[in-house]
């Protein structure tokens, strides 16, 4: 096996003549040329200005600010509970999201809560396609910031493809290490970031520096560090197109009904250049500048139909946009659009929106049910749980005087911020008496101490007279209150005593 | 729907195979792709050098890094004994009531005891400690030789009729089989002894039996036949009966006077050890 490596085929100088023709630019993408494997044709997307632009950078900014402010918002938490608002703590096995916090056992509000979120993913897909993609999702908006990074240091599109294409020199050296430097610390701050979610934020910050943080932390700061450099800075949109499990699965939301960016054929064909003041009777708006594929940080052209690698950012319709205004045409070419109006208005009806459909009924039904038994789950859960375990070996024992005793051991989860004390009663056979190896034996309730937070095992003893025993496997019930909330489980006492009829 | 250009011209060839019109294009792979792909097979080749890896005749090669599983355990244990190493410190300090009345002291002496009693006292006594014929229940509030926590740990020091100079030792006569009482008189003491324990008995072997109980049992068993537990002599007119309370048990063991061994433990297990294995017994027993 040969692999054949095609340097020959210097993209950049291909480009630097001018906007490329959408045919050369496709072949250049599916290139046969020969090799096992494909060089990554670099994209230059150009800067645009325009509505989605102006949204996207909006996005950035918040996405971004939510990313970095949120571990560093204080809550207060009595005892010595953390004060992080949202702090995943894996040591203390605790998730604290503001005024809720959750126990690995209530891992299924997170699975819930992750329901959820696929399923809005869902119903946005449905409705407007894939808006995640385009303006909400880390590779997207990491890539975006990346790209910023690379025009402050390199200059736009065709100053990029020049520095390509020039030999190397002290400028190109110091734009080059520096878009890098600027690249590594961007990803650093991001790796560091992450950290500050899992442990709390002021005192791991210090203690990073001070080689005292936990070597978790190292591990994962260097992780992400890595990855988004390597994700954002070189691998872009091959990370969506080749990683990214997400576009196959989007396809299957989307429809002829989805609001898509869509390059409107029934408009813009048959389309070419234009001459300045040439009639625009017989041809379409379309005139072929290319300005589309230029702006694309996919580097596809949307002109081709709604495909796999397109995110929906919306840059081509900015780009066209300007371009219409320029020629005076109306804008819109490429917009925001259905498969289904387009196919309308080709066929001479006026295309219609049709936002409410089956499908996006039952994403919006299967997403507002999810949500209320979210809800109805989380008002109504209760901060206690309790597991009664009977000891099997031995089930019973008999005492001096004939009496049986049974041991239980009981597993009470107090998750409630309140340290108190669990009430343990016994409902049973006449006559039972409660102790635990610290108590003395009573016939009312019985206290054990479970600190807020916490979780513990107490063992209770339970000796029942014998003129009570008529039956081997007798019911008999645990109720444990603590300020969080009371919980009844039912169980046996047990003995060697036969059943009585009477 | 769309139209996509190169598809048309078809510049890329296929590889031939074709599923219900899908073609499969011989694309090239992407260069990252191929690039991930050798630094694989170059890691392979290293973590085959550095990492336990290939079987050979008789054995494997073990790798320059020479790790194993095998040695992290060790090393894993005897980190684990420097940890117990503390906690033990603090067993040997504390009395036995401080360990009970401290919680921390507390669950960790019933660890310790629980994981003991299983490799050692629960061959005997049921690994729940509920014993059987002729093993003490440890689990019930009746105690041969004493239930408090001191009586359980000196117990546990020098066992039962074991080898030990201050072993405990009581001694039941074997009126039966020694011939010390005929066998109708010790029938009759089998139906007394089953009246002490409030059952139902003949009431002629009963009376029968009144004086012979006051000649030959009530140096141990007492006048009431409640026992002492200085002398290991146990309580005949509670409910529970060591070796069996049906008829034939009780008058074999007047016949025979059986009494059961329990080893010193001592020599093999530390002070600590035992401290914490009385704890364990008392927490699990009625009525201490």
């Amino acid at each position: 096996m040969v692999v054949v490596i095609d340097r020959t085929r210097k993209v950049s100088g291909e480009n630097a003549a001018g906007p490329v023709s959408v045919a050369d630019r496709v072949r250049k993408q599916s290139d046969p040329g020969g090799g096992l494997y494909k060089r990554r044709a670099p994209i230059y997307p150009k800067l645009v200005h325009g509505r989605w632009r102006a949204i996207k950078w909006a996005m950035m900014i918040i996405t971004l600010a939510i990313y970095y402010i949120t571990p560093w918002i204080r809550w207060d938490r009595p005892g010595i509970l953390p004060d992080q608002a949202v702090l995943i703590d894996f040591t203390g096995r605790r998730f604290y999201l503001f005024d809720l916090q959750f126990w690995p056992q209530e891992v299924y509000f997170v699975t819930g809560l992750l329901v959820l979120s696929a399923l809005a993913l869902f119903l946005v897909s449905a409705l407007f396609g894939r808006l995640w993609c385009g303006y909400a999702c880390p590779q997207t908006i990491w890539t975006d910031l990346f790209i910023y990074v690379e025009r402050l240091f390199e200059g736009d599109r065709n100053a990029r493809m020049r520095l390509d294409a020039a030999p190397w020199s002290f400028n190109k050296v110091w734009r080059k290490v520096g878009k890098h430097l600027t690249w590594l610390v961007v990803a650093f701050s991001t790796g560091g970031a992450w950290i500050f979610y899992f442990h709390d934020a002021p005192t791991v910050l210090p203690a990073f520096w001070q080689g005292q943080a936990p070597a978790t932390a190292y591990v994962f700061c260097a992780l992400l560090t890595f990855t988004t450099y390597v994700f954002a800075g070189g691998m872009r949109e091959q990370v969506c197109i080749y990683m990214c499990p997400w576009p196959r699965i989007q396809g299957g939301m989307l429809d002829n009904h989805s609001l898509q960016i869509t390059y409107k054929h029934d408009r813009g064909e048959p389309r070419g250049p234009h001459k300045k003041d040439a009639t625009w009777e017989g041809r379409g708006d379309c005139i072929d500048c290319g300005q589309c594929v230029i702006v694309c940080p996919m580097g596809i052209d949307i002109r081709d139909g709604s495909q796999l690698a397109c995110i929906n950012c919306g840059l081509c319709a900015d780009a066209c946009d300007e371009v219409m205004a320029r020629v005076g045409r109306p804008k819109g070419l490429v917009a925001y659009d259905t498969d289904s109006a387009v196919t309308d208005r080709v066929e001479g009806r006026e295309g219609v929106y049709r936002l409410i459909r089956p499908r996006t009924l039952v994403y919006a039904g299967a997403l507002a049910l999810v949500a209320v038994v979210m809800l109805w789950g989380l008002t109504h859960r209760t901060f206690i749980s309790v597991h009664v375990l009977r000891d099997r070996n031995p089930t019973f024992v008999r005492l001096h005087d004939g009496a049986i005793r049974n041991g239980y051991t009981l597993k009470i989860a107090n998750r409630s911020f309140t340290t108190g004390a669990a009430r343990i009663e016994f409902e049973g056979p006449k006559g039972a008496r409660l102790e635990t190896p610290a108590s003395a034996a009573t016939t009312g309730p019985i206290f054990a101490l479970v600190e807020a937070n916490t979780d513990r095992a107490v063992r209770v003893f339970v000796t029942v007279p014998e003129d009570s025993l008529h039956g081997p496997h007798l019911p008999a019930k645990f109720t444990v209150t603590l300020p969080g909330g009371t919980e009844a489980v039912e169980t046996t006492f047990d003995s060697d005593a036969e059943d009585d009829d009477d | 729907m769309s139209e996509r250009k190169p598809n048309d011209t078809n510049e890329v060839e296929t590889t031939g195979h074709e599923w219900d019109g899908i073609q499969e294009w011989d694309n090239p792979l992407p260069r990252w792709w191929l690039y991930i792909f050798y630094a694989c097979v170059v890691f392979a080749i290293g973590y085959w050098i550095a990492m336990p890896a290939w079987p050979t005749l008789n054995g494997y090669t073990k790798g320059i890094l020479h790790k194993s599983d095998r040695a992290q355990v060790v090393a894993d244990l005897s980190e684990l004994h420097k940890i117990r190493g503390v906690e033990g410190q603090m067993l040997k300090n504390a009395s036995l009531e401080q360990i009970e009345a401290d919680p921390k002291l507390q669950a960790y002496a019933l660890a310790v005891g629980q994981s003991v009693f299983g490799d050692n006292c629960a061959t005997c006594h049921g690994t729940g400690g509920a014993g059987g014929k002729g093993y003490p229940n440890l689990r019930d509030d009746v105690w041969i030789w004493g239930g408090t926590l001191q009586d359980i740990q000196h117990t546990l020091q020098v066992g039962v009729r074991s080898e030990n100079p201050r072993a405990r030792s009581s001694i039941m006569p074997s009126f039966g089989k020694d011939q010390i009482l005929p066998a109708a008189q010790i029938d009759d003491l089998t139906e007394y002894v089953v009246a002490l324990s409030g059952r139902k008995a003949d009431a002629g072997a009963v009376q029968r039996a009144a004086p012979i109980f006051q000649a030959n049992c009530i140096a141990c068993h007492g006048a009431t036949g409640v026992g002492n537990q200085a002398l290991g002599a146990p309580n005949l007119t509670d409910k529970e009966w060591l070796y069996g309370s049906a008829r034939e048990d009780i008058r074999g063991q007047i016949w025979n006077g059986r009494g059961g061994v329990m080893p010193t433990w001592e020599a093999r297990l530390d002070p600590e050890t035992i401290k914490a294995l009385a704890v364990y017994v008392h927490a699990n027993a009625a009525g201490k």
